[in-house]
C-alpha cells in the first residue's frame, strides 16, 4: 500500500471522531489529530483500535505513542503493514 | 466479598454512588446504589417535586460502570497504587446516554456494565441502569482514563 493509498482510508477511519469535517478533505502529513482535527484525546485510542481492524495489524503501546499527526500515523500503519507481510512470507 | 474495591474509590460522601458491588471480574461489573431521600440536589431539582437529575443518574453508571471496573483492571495489571498515591484520578471521557424513565428519592438502581475494551489506559463500557422492578432505566457508552494530576503544583 503506498501512502496515498493509507492516506485515503485513514480519512475514513478518522471521519467519525472529528467535527471538523471540512479540515479532513485537506490533510496532510503535518495535520494534528488533537489541535487540528480537534479530536478527543480519548478517542485516539479508537482510532487506533479502528485502523487495527481496517488493516488487519496490532498497533502496540510503543507504536501508538508516536501517532499524533497524520504523517506518523502513516509511518506507523505502513510499518505494521509491512511487518505483517513479512510474517507472511 | 467484591467491596473491598470501594475503598479505592475517591469521592466522598455527597458524591459517592455507590453502596454494594455484587459483580465484578475482568468483563463485567454490577453493582447497586440507593438515592438518598436527603441529597444535596433533591431541594432544587425540582423545589417541591423531587426527581433524579440525569447528570446524577449518568454519575451512578460512571461510577459503578466505569470507574470500579476500571481501578479493578489498573490495579490487576498495572503498580499503581490508589491507597498511596493520592494523584491518580479517574476522568470521564465521554458518554451517551439514553433515559427511559425517571429515579424518585429512596429508589434503589443496579447499574450493569460490560467492557468494550480497555487498551492504552481507555476504558470503555456499555452501561445499563435497571430500577428495582428490573425495568431500564438508561443505557449507554461510558469512556474514561486514569489520570495522574498533580493539584498542588497548578
Amino acid at each position: 500500500m503506498t501512502r496515498k493509498e493509507i492516506l485515503d482510508e485513514l480519512k475514513k477511519v478518522i471521519a467519525p471522531y472529528t467535527t471538523n469535517k471540512e479540515m479532513l478533505d485537506s490533510i496532510n502529513d503535518q495535520t494534528d489529530l488533537i489541535k487540528d482535527l480537534k479530536i478527543n484525546s480519548a478517542n485516539l485510542v479508537d482510532i487506533i483500535i479502528d485502523a487495527e481492524a481496517k488493516y488487519q495489524i496490532e498497533i502496540d503501546y510503543d507504536s501508538a505513542d508516536k501517532m499524533i499527526n497524520v504523517g506518523t500515523c502513516i509511518d506507523v500503519i505502513s510499518e505494521k503493514i509491512s511487518q505483517k507481510n513479512e510474517e507472511y512470507r | 466479598m467484591n467491596n473491598h474495591i470501594l475503598n479505592h474509590l475517591p469521592y466522598k460522601s455527597s458524591f459517592r454512588f455507590v453502596d454494594n458491588i455484587s459483580l465484578l471480574n475482568e468483563n463485567e461489573v454490577r453493582g447497586e446504589y440507593t438515592l438518598k431521600e436527603d441529597a444535596f440536589f433533591y431541594e432544587d431539582h425540582f423545589a417541591g417535586n423531587p426527581v433524579t437529575p440525569g447528570v446524577i443518574l449518568t454519575e451512578i453508571m460512571a461510577q459503578i460502570g466505569l470507574v470500579v471496573l476500571g481501578i479493578f483492571l489498573v490495579i490487576k495489571e498495572t503498580e499503581f497504587n490508589f491507597m498511596e498515591d493520592d494523584s491518580l484520578f479517574p476522568l470521564l471521557t465521554s458518554t451517551d446516554v439514553s433515559f427511559y424513565k425517571i429515579v424518585l428519592p429512596g429508589q434503589k438502581v443496579t447499574v450493569i456494565s460490560k467492557k468494550q475494551y480497555f487498551r492504552f489506559g481507555k476504558l470503555k463500557c456499555y452501561v445499563e441502569m435497571l430500577d428495582s422492578s428490573k425495568e431500564l432505566v438508561a443505557k449507554g457508552m461510558f469512556s474514561g482514563v486514569i489520570k495522574n494530576i498533580n493539584t498542588k503544583n497548578e
